[in-house]
């Protein structure tokens, strides 16, 4: 026990003396967070969009007029023909075009109900998903004020239809994904370097040559980063919550556990890497190559997993993140409990006790 | 300034801070002579190399290095000295050839004045069978005297030597010396700094700097005549235990 | 019950580190390993701290077998690295406190052992290591080391970078720790520290080339040995070496050390021929051999 306090004692020494891995540790989760969070954003100001009107009546002038008073679009362009909207998607000129069918009031008034089609350029498909949300509830406001003191409600039905990128699946679950980088980050990376930098400096074998047991050094090396780790996801969480107004539907509880197993999977790894490495250099290269660029484009947290090729498909499967953004993502955004995650969960586990043998076993007691 | 002297310095003096880490050196060389610059890590003799090869600006004080001033004229010094330092020498995985074509390259030799200097250096080493092979692979020993040779490769007036011959084995360490005897018997002047005692002995004249100043500055055996002890060595004890 | 090596070979891929080496240190002996970088010393430093496996042959240290009771032996060794090996962002204090725990014991509890050395850079215990000076560094490591209290303790090349200064308290502190019943096995590539040591082996190319007492080996040193100078030193070792007689011609500091192959040499015969040479100021006198004048000769 004495052991054990002196071994994380010097190991905080180190971290605190370090100013590159307090950024590291403290600095990037923010910076990253707030980073996405900014840039990902659901704000849209002043889009660009086009107007097909096949009926050009008073209904749809009136509705246009409202959609171009508003401050979040501006009609660049009136087209005359569908064939046109090609054209103008083409040239990047809009970022939608609101196709409004042909006897637009006459349908209102006859059947009650008319169609408008929003069509989105896709490419950005979180801006496209908005502005789709945004036409439908300035036609909604319409309505509403229409139907004021007249009995029979008039329905306008929007169409929203996606170009590009129909699906439009898991995009802007950001908090997910970054979390997931950042613990990656410090568990892995960090402890695969401050492993190697022992290494380098020669400390290592002066280690190896004393009664210390290997566990007690992996134990040591790693307790520090557990520690740190859960402080970054709790800043992470709160950060979400309060910032970005994330609602966490599920138990905060088990995200915690979760998170606990994720981080140890990913110190085992970062154990992994250090015994193949020679120097701080090649282990921060393996961990960036690695593990952060599959976290990054395999995970689903950028790409989602169900449009990439088939082969990365498979791949990705074997990448722990995989299976933690999907359970971050149950219990934050879906709320779900363990019963719907277990069987992620038990992937995890299977992989950290896999890795945790094998780094165990991989390290050496003697140089070579 | 003596036209004999290839290096003369007065009064020069580096600060940093509120720290004096050359305090008021005054010496000279001579033309053809080995001289050694002794003292302890944290003397100041790496500082005032510094100043000397024209990489560092002193805070006072004077020195000509090769006919040029320190102070105005680094760039003509750095192209009529050589330097090799024992930390740093060769590129390990260039070849022999490799590592003459580069070197000679910076010091801005033409392509035929290379290829004549390559092959006298490895004639006058025998390398050649090792000409085409990594450098890494050589023993500690070759490394050095070919580094040595690099270092001589664009006739610089003076060669200044970073602990040269440190943990070198007593063979191919007085190797070493005859190349060094050789480039000073041919007008080269050699400027050694070492904390290694024994390199002391080899040297014409040795100065020995402690904190900062020169304290001692003469031929080696009458420095041992001076302080009444047989090698240099205890010399150097004596001086820096004061 | 010291350190007993014996046949001991080592090779990494291609390269031979270490050829048959056998030798024996007795308890409470100050035995040196001297030779130049690359004889194969940290090898086998590595291979009897049990931080390295050899490919033929066997050793005990204190009677553990470095392969099977690795475990026992790193209990009772103390080592220091070839290179500076603490923590350069600890201070002086926590990196003793820490080498204390992770083996076991405290600062306090073998204090008595490291006393005379702690005292001199007790003044900077709250200093980081990486600030302190070569001297100091070295001091720090061996408290480090010593921290324990080893049985043996193995010191790969602790003097090198180290002013003249320093390199003499080191050796004398290796003197006090021998009375302490401490088996200390050290390596350096300075010849001129061999003397310092009760026996020495000299090695090269992973080659044993002799073991015995420094003064043995200086005396069983076979032939004359002359300092030579004259006024143009580049000139006098080419004339000697052009000299029909001479068996080797080595410089050495301001002199040449000269011996010739005949065994009714006489200096003035040699005077005379360097003098046709067009040398002035000749000398030529009788001195005694030193450890480099065996190492060499036997490494010819």
């Amino acid at each position: 026990m004495k052991l054990f306090i002196g071994f994380v004692t010097k190991e905080f020494y180190h971290i605190f003396r370090d100013k590159r891995s307090l950024f590291i540790l403290f600095g990037m989760p923010i910076v990253q967070i707030l980073l996405f969070g900014f840039a990902i954003t659901n704000e849209i100001n002043n889009v660009d969009i086009a107007i097909l009107d096949h009926s050009k009546d008073a209904t749809t002038k009136e509705i246009i007029n409202k959609i171009s008073t508003s401050k979040y679009f501006s009609i660049k362009q009136h087209i005359e023909r569908e064939a046109d909207i090609e054209t103008v998607f083409k040239k990047g000129k809009v970022k939608a075009v609101l196709n409004f069918e042909k006897d637009f009031s006459k349908n209102l008034i006859k059947d009650y109900q008319a169609t408008v089609q929003i069509i989105s350029d896709a490419t950005d498909p979180n801006t496209a998903n908005t502005i789709s949300n945004y036409v439908s509830s300035i036609l909604q406001n319409y309505l509403q004020e229409q139907n004021k003191g007249i009995k029979i409600n008039y329905v306008i039905i929007s169409q929203p239809r996606m170009v590009y990128n129909p699906e439009l699946k898991s995009v802007y679950m950001f908090v997910p994904g970054v979390m997931t980088i950042i613990l990656m980050l410090v568990s892995a990376m960090m402890t695969s370097i401050s492993i190697t930098r022992e290494k380098e400096l020669g400390t290592m074998e002066i280690l190896l040559v004393s009664p210390i047991k290997p566990f007690q050094v992996i134990i040591g090396k790693v307790f520090p980063y557990i520690f740190l780790s859960i402080i970054n996801a709790i800043v992470i969480v709160l950060l979400s919550i309060f910032i970005f107004k994330m609602p966490v539907q599920g138990s905060l509880f088990l995200l915690g556990v979760e998170s606990v197993l994720f981080i140890i999977s990913a110190l085992a790894l970062g154990i992994l890497i250090s015994t193949i490495s020679a120097t701080q250099q090649t282990a921060m290269m393996i961990s960036l190559m690695g593990l952060m660029l599959p976290v990054i484009l395999l995970s689903g947290f950028i790409f989602p997993i169900s449009s990439m090729p088939v082969p990365l498909q498979i791949i990705s499967n074997v990448i722990p993140a995989k299976w933690f953004i999907i359970i971050l993502k149950g219990i934050m955004l879906k709320g779900v409990g363990l019963q719907f995650i277990w069987k992620e969960t038990l992937i995890l586990f299977g992989m950290t006790f896999f890795f945790i043998v094998l780094s165990v076993k991989k390290y050496k007691i003697r140089l070579e | 300034m003596n036209s004999n002297n290839v290096i003369q310095a007065e009064g020069l003096t580096k600060i940093f801070g509120d720290f004096t880490a050359v305090n008021a050196i005054t010496f000279e060389v001579k033309k053809g002579e080995i001289f050694g610059f002794l003292g302890a890590n944290g003397a100041g003799k790496t500082t005032a190399m510094k100043m000397l090869i024209g990489i560092s600006l002193p805070t006072s004080g004077a020195a000509q290095v090769a006919g040029f001033d320190v102070f105005t004229k680094a760039e003509d010094i750095k192209k009529n000295i050589g330097y090799m330092s024992q930390k740093f020498a060769l590129y390990d995985d260039l070849t022999v050839k490799e590592n003459i074509t580069f070197f000679g390259g910076i010091y801005g030799l033409s392509k035929v004045k290379i290829k004549i200097k390559t092959k006298e250096l490895i004639d006058d080493l025998g390398l050649d069978e090792v000409a085409n092979q990594l450098v890494g692979s050589l023993p500690l020993g070759w490394k050095q005297k070919i580094s040595f040779s690099v270092a001589l490769l664009h006739e610089p007036k003076i060669v200044f030597l970073d602990e040269p011959t440190g943990g070198v084995d007593p063979i191919t360490r007085r190797q070493f010396w005859e190349m060094i005897y050789r480039a000073a018997h041919e007008g080269t002047t050699i400027f050694v700094t070492t904390h290694y005692m024994d390199e002391a002995e080899y040297c014409d004249r040795v100065s020995i700097m402690v904190n900062g100043k020169i304290e001692a500055l003469d031929t080696p055996k009458k420095l041992k005549e001076q302080f009444q002890v047989d090698n240099m060595n205890d010399v150097f004890l004596k001086l820096a235990r004061g | 019950m010291g350190i007993l090596v014996s046949n001991i070979s080592k090779s990494y891929k291609e390269v031979k580190a270490l050829h048959n080496i056998s030798f024996e240190v007795k308890p409470k002996e100050l035995f040196g390993l001297i030779g130049p970088d690359g004889a194969g010393k940290t090898t086998l430093f590595r291979i009897l701290t049990t931080l390295l496996i050899a490919n033929e042959g066997k050793a005990t240290i204190t009677g553990f077998d470095v392969l099977n009771n690795f475990k026992d032996i790193r209990k009772h060794v103390g080592y220091m690295p070839g290179r500076f090996s603490l923590y350069q962002d600890l201070t002086v204090e926590e990196n003793l406190k820490f080498f204390a725990t992770i083996f076991g014991t405290t600062i306090e509890e073998n204090y008595e052992l490291i006393e005379d050395i702690y005292v001199q850079i007790e003044p900077f215990k709250n200093r980081r290591a990486g600030k302190l000076s070569g001297g100091m560094k070295q001091k720090l490591a061996l408290c480090c080391a010593l921290i324990h209290k080893p049985k043996v303790l193995f010191l790969d090349e602790p003097t090198t970078g180290v002013d003249p200064v320093s390199r003499k308290e080191f050796w004398d502190m290796l003197k006090r720790l021998q009375q302490k019943n401490i088996t200390i096995l050290v390596s350096t590539p300075y010849m001129d520290e061999a003397a310092l040591c009760d026996r020495i082996a000299l090695i090269q190319n992973g080659e044993i080339l002799q073991i015995d007492t420094p003064e043995n080996i200086v005396k069983q040193y076979s032939k004359v040995i002359y300092d030579v100078s004259a006024n143009n030193m580049y000139q006098l070792i080419n004339s000697l070496k052009a000299y029909q007689h001479q068996h080797s011609v080595y410089p050495f500091g301001e002199f040449v050390h000269y011996t010739d192959t005949r065994s009714d040499f006489n200096p003035k015969e040699l005077k005379t021929y360097l003098e046709e040479q067009k040398l002035s100021n000749i000398s030529i006198e009788r001195t005694q051999a030193t450890i480099e004048d065996s190492f060499m000769e036997m490494a010819k």
